[in-house]
């Protein structure tokens, strides 16, 4: 399974290719506050993370989901939960 | 800060928007004339953006059975089902509504939003999952955030996607209720039905099917998507609104399961709340009758529908996906624009509502149209031309 870390890696790579005009991203990176994503573009990065990770982000946590380490933290979670449902 | 700073951004958003004229989301309808003319700023137009779908708002039939139960039930019930009681013709209603759909149990709502409010809330609780199509509708989402459950979306009618999200669930796939609309608002456009039925058998879930803009509108009998597509077995759930092909106000949801009639103990928006009044309920009776017989009904509002995508068409204007009743006429991103557009629309005589995002499916605003059986193929001529007027001289973007 992955590492919070790699997961931090990976989802600044598909936001960078996302927002290359910002160049600075790590997990303290704000989704709202420092990339100015509007509530369209967050799900749309959703959905393409979802993807990326085989998971379902439930709409449910996204109110706690401020920062990239939030986000990576949720999806670390979620493959845990799979990995202890197989 | 205070309580009730929040409020500024969008009250000088809605300022920016009547500063540039009409205000376009709470227009005064002066005088209303017939489902499908009213006057606007002193001026007579045309409405083509109302949901009337077959045109029941003014039927004979409908007004006189309101009028009947108006003087001999009074003006409302004055409360809650629970609390004072059932009047007699809101179980018939059900009665009349379970028969239409040839399944045993139905309950009625006072408004549609809350039939939909009150099915998420309480069907799915904690440990459950929602599955909802991306687009569902604004009571649908609010629904959701009223219940315990997990809340997942899929992409807009991708089968492929609902899969995906199904198959990752493992066996909690049993417990959760996937939830599509027949023709969703916006664009007008329809649930692959038969292969999200498919999915929910496949999968052991339970399928929804909000039914509020096909009721009256597809299937032969007027029975919706699920008639139309074949899987009324298939749907767990059907829900829908009076408010449109009815011309009244409520809602309902119809089940094969008989949880359906137990939840009326625990469904919160259908306990804390007043019941229809009983004008509303007895003109829906006979509107439901109308629907059902209202073959010939449903035929002359397709017939308008084509007739109008084909004029919006030969004008070279971006439409949504499919062939419907509900016509969105793609603009651009700017608001600005769309809104000149509309005030334009409005000021020849036609009045059709002005959509924007966040409750549009993408960043670009629209105008959506939508047909009535109602509607003269003269009305329907004359929009074209206003549109071509409009569209020529500004254009879309």
């Amino acid at each position: 399974m992955k590492t919070y870390q790699e997961i931090v890696g990976e989802l600044i790579a598909v936001i960078h290719a996302l927002t290359p005009e910002v160049k600075a991203l790590d997990e303290n990176t704000e989704l709202i506050g420092n990339l100015g994503l509007d509530s369209m573009k967050v799900m749309n990065l959703i959905q393409e993370v979802e993807d990326r990770f085989d998971v379902s982000i439930p709409l449910n946590v996204l109110p706690d989901v401020r920062t990239i380490g939030d986000l990576a933290l949720k999806i670390h979670l979620l493959l845990q939960s799979h990995d202890s449902a197989r | 800060m205070t309580l009730l700073d929040k409020f500024k951004p969008l009250e000088e958003a809605r300022d920016k928007l009547r500063a540039l004229g009409t205000y376009p989301f709470g227009v005064t309808i002066e005088k209303i004339l017939s489902p499908t003319e009213a006057v606007i700023h002193g001026r007579k137009v045309i409405l083509a953006g109302t949901n009337n779908y077959l045109g029941l708002t003014f039927h004979p039939e409908c007004i006189a059975a309101a009028i009947q139960a108006l003087k001999e039930q009074g003006c409302g019930t004055t409360g809650s089902r629970m609390a004072n009681g059932n009047y007699a013709d809101h179980l018939a209603l059900e009665r009349e509504f379970a028969e239409f759909y040839r399944k045993p149990f139905c309950v009625v709502f006072s408004t549609g939003y809350q039939a939909n409010l009150a099915l998420l809330s309480t069907l799915a609780g904690a440990g459950d999952v929602i599955l909802l199509d991306a687009d569902c509708h604004a009571s649908i989402y609010d629904g959701c955030r009223l219940s315990q459950a997990e809340v997942i979306r899929f992409r807009h009618n991708d089968v492929e996607d609902l899969k995906k999200r199904l198959r990752r669930l493992g066996e909690r796939a049993a417990r959760t209720l996937i939830v599509v609309e027949g023709i969703y608002s916006m664009l007008g456009d329809m649930a692959p039905l038969k292969e999200i039925a498919a999915l929910k058998q496949e999968y052991g879930a339970y399928l929804m099917v909000d039914e509020a803009h096909s009721l009256g509108v597809l299937g032969e009998y007027g029975r919706g998507l699920v008639e139309a597509t074949g899987v009324e077995d298939q749907a767990d759930f059907i829900v829908g609104t009076f408010s449109k092909s009815l011309g009244g106000i409520g809602g309902f949801c119809v089940s094969a399961h008989r949880e359906l009639d137990v939840l009326r103990y625990a469904a919160r928006p259908y306990i804390f709340t007043a019941s229809s009044s009983p004008a509303a309920i007895a003109a829906t009776r006979v509107a439901l009758r109308l629907l059902r017989d209202g073959t010939e009904l449903r035929a002359r509002l397709w017939q308008h529908a084509r007739r109008f995508r084909q004029g919006l068409e030969n004008l070279g204007l971006k439409l949504g996906p499919i062939l419907s009743p509900v016509v969105a006429i793609l603009l651009g991103e700017s608001r600005e624009q769309a809104l000149f557009i509309w005030h334009q629309l409005l000021s020849r005589g036609v009045y059709v509502n002005l959509v924007m995002p966040p409750a549009t499916p993408d960043a670009r605003c629209l105008l959506r149209c939508s047909l009535s059986a109602a509607h003269s193929d003269q009305q329907i001529d004359r929009c074209l031309e206003v549109f071509a007027e409009v569209f020529s001289a500004y254009g879309s973007a």
